[in-house]
């Protein structure tokens, strides 16, 4: 029990999860104000929304 | 007071925290929250402001698949990318330069850090109107000034499409600079002194000392200021409206001003709530990201 439990806060540690969130985010506004492809515009707004609810639910992992 | 008091007795401390608390708290929800949940709910409709008697609609994610899907919205985001990332890029080199001069002790320093900071003092909107008279073809002293250093002849800054969205990086740089470099000044003014008395015992040089102490120092205050003007920018309305109004044609048609001609001209309320989503979730993802350096600074 406690091994399974050290393996999920070993998964879920607030620091990894919370820098993939913030790189999601900084991708996501490149994305949105890149001038080279449509298609990474279009994209961008779930990019950011992804990296936005991430961020926030991340940040409330432990450390 | 005495009457207060008496009013309060009895209560326990957390309720009278609460009814502290709480007109702030109502405040906020009928302030920020309700109109938030409002314009999302808006933005999955077909709405117009102007035709209060039509049917709303339901169309679900329609308005958001026309604003990522539409060109022209791209090109507004490139416009405001162009005025964001070279805002923060002149702003930064501009504003650590200042720190940097004003953090060295001579007469008159005071004074100078004070008359730096005045344009940061003036409403977006006055700064506006002035710049518009200064950049006036005719009359105006910054084109006399660029015509002192080279004869350009009628040099027009808002009325040309290649030069616009110059003109409100300029004016943006001239009011919020002072900003970055106050901010810098601060992270200048917290390195200890024996930092640099053991770079000095070390024969480290002027250019080593800047490098590898002063630098790493004051990187974070300088990131923390263009997260900060990198957020506000993003948003800018009052200003360039002012200056420009977007013009000429769209050449500084930020995203903020195409929003409020989609809201405000057109009265496409429901289009236009879908384009504020958007914007507010990015700006708020920015500002997790602004957080997140804060508490990274605070920890140091």
């Amino acid at each position: 029990m406690s091994e399974k439990k050290s393996l999920l806060r070993r998964i879920f540690r607030r620091s990894i999860w919370e820098n993939a969130s913030t790189v999601l985010i900084l991708v996501g506004v490149f994305m949105l104000m890149q001038p080279f492809a449509m298609w990474m515009y279009t994209y961008s707004f779930i990019v950011i929304l992804i990296g936005t609810i991430g961020f926030v639910i991340t940040s409330h992992f432990p450390d | 007071m005495k009457s207060v008091a008496k009013k309060f007795k009895g209560l326990s401390d957390k309720a009278i925290a609460w009814i502290f608390i709480a007109p702030t708290l109502i405040l906020l929800l009928a302030i920020n929250i309700y109109p938030l949940i409002y314009a999302i709910r808006m933005s999955f409709t077909n709405f117009y402001a102007n035709k209060i008697g039509r049917e709303v609609k339901f169309v679900g994610l329609k308005n958001y698949k026309k604003i990522l899907g539409k060109e022209e919205i791209w090109e507004k985001m490139q416009i405001t990318a162009h005025f964001v990332c070279w805002t923060l890029v002149i702003q930064a080199l501009i504003g650590l330069g200042l720190a940097l001069l004003l953090n060295k002790k001579f007469k008159g320093n005071e004074l100078l850090t004070t008359l730096i900071v005045l344009p940061m003092m003036l409403s977006p909107a006055v700064v506006g109107v002035f710049w518009t008279y200064l950049y006036n073809p005719q009359v105006g002293l910054f084109n006399y000034v660029v015509n002192f250093f080279y004869d350009f002849g009628i040099f027009d800054m808002i009325g040309s499409s290649t030069l616009a969205p110059w003109s409100i990086v300029i004016v943006d740089t001239w009011m919020w600079t002072p900003f970055t470099m106050l901010i810098c000044l601060a992270g200048l003014r917290s390195i200890p002194n024996y930092l640099y008395e053991a770079a000095e015992v070390d024969r480290a040089s002027k250019w080593q000392q800047f490098i590898h102490i002063t630098l790493p120092s004051v990187l974070p205050f300088l990131l923390l200021a263009l997260l900060f003007r990198g957020i506000e920018n993003f948003k800018m309305f009052d200003l360039v409206a002012e200056l420009t109004s977007g013009g000429p044609g769209s050449a500084t048609e930020l995203a903020s001003i195409n929003l409020k001609r989609e809201a405000f001209e057109k009265w496409k309320t429901g289009y236009s709530s879908a384009f504020a989503v958007i914007l507010f979730v990015t700006i708020f993802g920015f500002g997790n990201v602004y957080v997140k350096v804060m508490n990274k600074i605070k920890d140091r």
